[in-house]
C-alpha cells in the first residue's frame, strides 16, 4: 500500500513481530487480542488509539514504532463472566442440548439489539442444540465423521461458541473483559464442558489438526 | 488452565517466522485534516450472509462505508470475539471516523473500507503480489490517501 501511495498506520498486537517486519507506523497496543481499539463500548477511549495512532503520520521517516501509554488486560481465569444460565426446559435431552435451547430467547434479544451476529460459519441458530448434540456423541467416544456435525469440528466450535457469547451479552449487564466469556462458556456451561470433554476425546483418537481443535488456547 | 492464548504469543513471537523485508516502504502522508482515511482490518469480517471465509485465503471484502450488518468469519479460535460483538468499533472504527472527521480532525472518510483475514501461515505471495495491490488500487480510486491498519 505505502508503494502505491497510501499513507499507512497500524495497531499492532505483538511487538516483537512489529519490529521484526518494520512497517513504516506501528502503534503498539498492549490490548487483549480481538480487540484491536481497546474497550469496546468506550467511544473515548477508541478516539485515544485512533489519535495516537494518526499522530504517527507527521513523522518524515519510518519505520515508526510507539507505545500506546494505556493498557487492557484479559480477565484472569478467576474472573468469568457471571451470568445465569436457563433451567432445564427437557429433562429427555441432553443437558447441554437444553441448555443451548434455552439461551435462544437470550441470543435474539442481542441480535435485535445490535442487528449482528457472528454465527454462520456453519449454519443458523436453529441448528444449535443439532451440532451440541453432535458433540456430546463426540466426547462419548464417537468419532468425528460418524457424530452428525455437517461440518468440520473446528467450524462447528465457532458457531456454537458465537451462539453462547452472544447470548451471555444479552444476558450480562455490561460488556464483560475479554477471556471473561469465554472462560464462562468453556468452565460454567455444559456446552462449554462437553467442547473441552469433545477435544479431549479428539486428541485421544488422533486428531490433533487444525480443523479438530474446538477449544482456544488456554481454556482446555 | 494454560497460559492464555494472548500471553502464548506474545511470549513465543520470537519463534514465528516471518517474511523479511530489507527496506520499508513509505509515503509521505498528507496533513491529517485533509486526507480521505479508509480503515483495513485482517479481522476476517464478511457481510451476513456473503460466502464464507476460506480457510487460508489472501483475498479481500469491500464494505461501504454505511454498512454496519458485519459479522466476524475468522477461523482462529484464539482471540475474544465478544468486544467486536458488543461493539464493531473495537475492531472496526468505522464510527470514530465518522466523528472525527464531523470533527475537523480528518479530512473524509473513504466511501469504501476493506477486510483481509489474517493467521495466515504461508508465504502470502497471493496477498503481497496480488490481492494487496488491487486492494491499494481500490483505495486510491476512491481517493484515500491515508490507512489504519487493526488486526485481530
Amino acid at each position: 500500500m505505502e508503494e502505491a501511495g497510501l499513507a499507512t498506520v497500524q495497531l499492532s498486537a505483538i511487538r516483537n513481530h512489529t519490529e521484526r517486519l518494520r512497517p513504516p507506523r506501528a502503534l503498539y497496543c498492549d490490548f487483549p487480542f480481538g480487540r484491536p481499539l481497546g474497550k469496546p463500548g468506550d467511544p473515548a477511549f477508541q478516539r485515544r488509539v485512533l489519535l495516537a495512532a494518526f499522530a504517527l503520520l507527521e513523522r518524515p521517516t519510518g519505520p515508526v514504532l510507539e507505545d500506546f501509554p494505556e493498557t487492557v488486560a484479559d480477565a484472569g481465569d478467576d474472573e468469568p463472566l457471571a451470568c445465569t444460565l436457563p433451567p432445564r426446559l427437557d429433562p429427555n435431552d441432553a443437558p447441554a442440548v437444553d441448555e443451548a435451547r434455552g439461551l435462544r430467547a437470550a441470543y435474539e434479544r442481542q441480535l435485535a439489539r445490535t442487528g449482528r451476529t457472528s454465527l454462520g460459519m456453519v449454519s443458523g441458530p436453529d441448528a444449535i442444540p443439532a451440532l451440541v448434540a453432535a458433540f456430546v456423541r463426540i466426547a462419548d467416544g464417537v468419532a468425528a465423521e460418524d457424530a452428525g456435525l455437517p461440518s468440520d469440528p473446528h467450524s462447528a466450535a465457532l458457531d456454537i461458541n458465537a451462539y453462547y457469547e452472544e447470548a451471555a451479552l444479552a444476558l450480562a449487564d455490561h460488556i464483560p473483559a475479554a477471556r471473561a466469556t469465554e472462560t464462562w462458556f468453556f468452565h460454567h456451561t455444559e456446552t462449554g464442558r462437553v467442547l473441552r470433554a469433545a477435544q479431549a476425546a479428539l486428541i485421544a483418537a488422533g486428531r490433533t489438526d487444525f480443523l479438530a481443535t474446538v477449544v482456544p488456547r488456554g481454556q482446555e | 488452565m494454560s497460559i492464555a492464548a494472548r500471553d502464548h504469543y506474545r511470549a513465543n513471537a520470537s519463534n514465528t517466522v516471518l517474511p523479511e523485508f530489507p527496506t520499508t516502504a513509505f509515503t509521505v502522508a498528507p496533513p491529517l485534516r485533509e486526507a480521505r482515511v479508509a480503515i483495513v482490518t485482517t479481522g476476517g469480517l464478511l457481510a451476513r450472509g456473503a460466502p464464507g471465509w476460506k480457510r487460508g485465503e489472501q483475498s479481500f471484502r469491500v464494505f461501504a462505508a454505511g454498512e454496519r450488518d458485519l459479522q466476524m468469519g475468522h477461523w482462529s479460535i484464539n482471540y475474544d470475539r465478544t468486544g467486536f460483538s458488543a461493539d464493531i468499533n473495537v475492531v472496526y472504527p468505522i464510527d470514530r471516523l465518522g466523528e472525527l472527521a464531523a470533527d475537523g480532525i480528518i479530512g473524509s472518510v473513504a466511501p469504501r473500507h476493506l477486510s483481509f483475514m489474517g493467521a495466515l501461515d504461508d508465504t502470502m505471495a497471493t496477498l503481497r503480489l496480488d490481492s494487496g495491490r488491487a486492494a491499494a488500487k481500490l483505495l486510491r480510486d476512491d481517493g484515500v490517501q491515508v490507512v489504519l491498519l487493526t488486526g485481530v
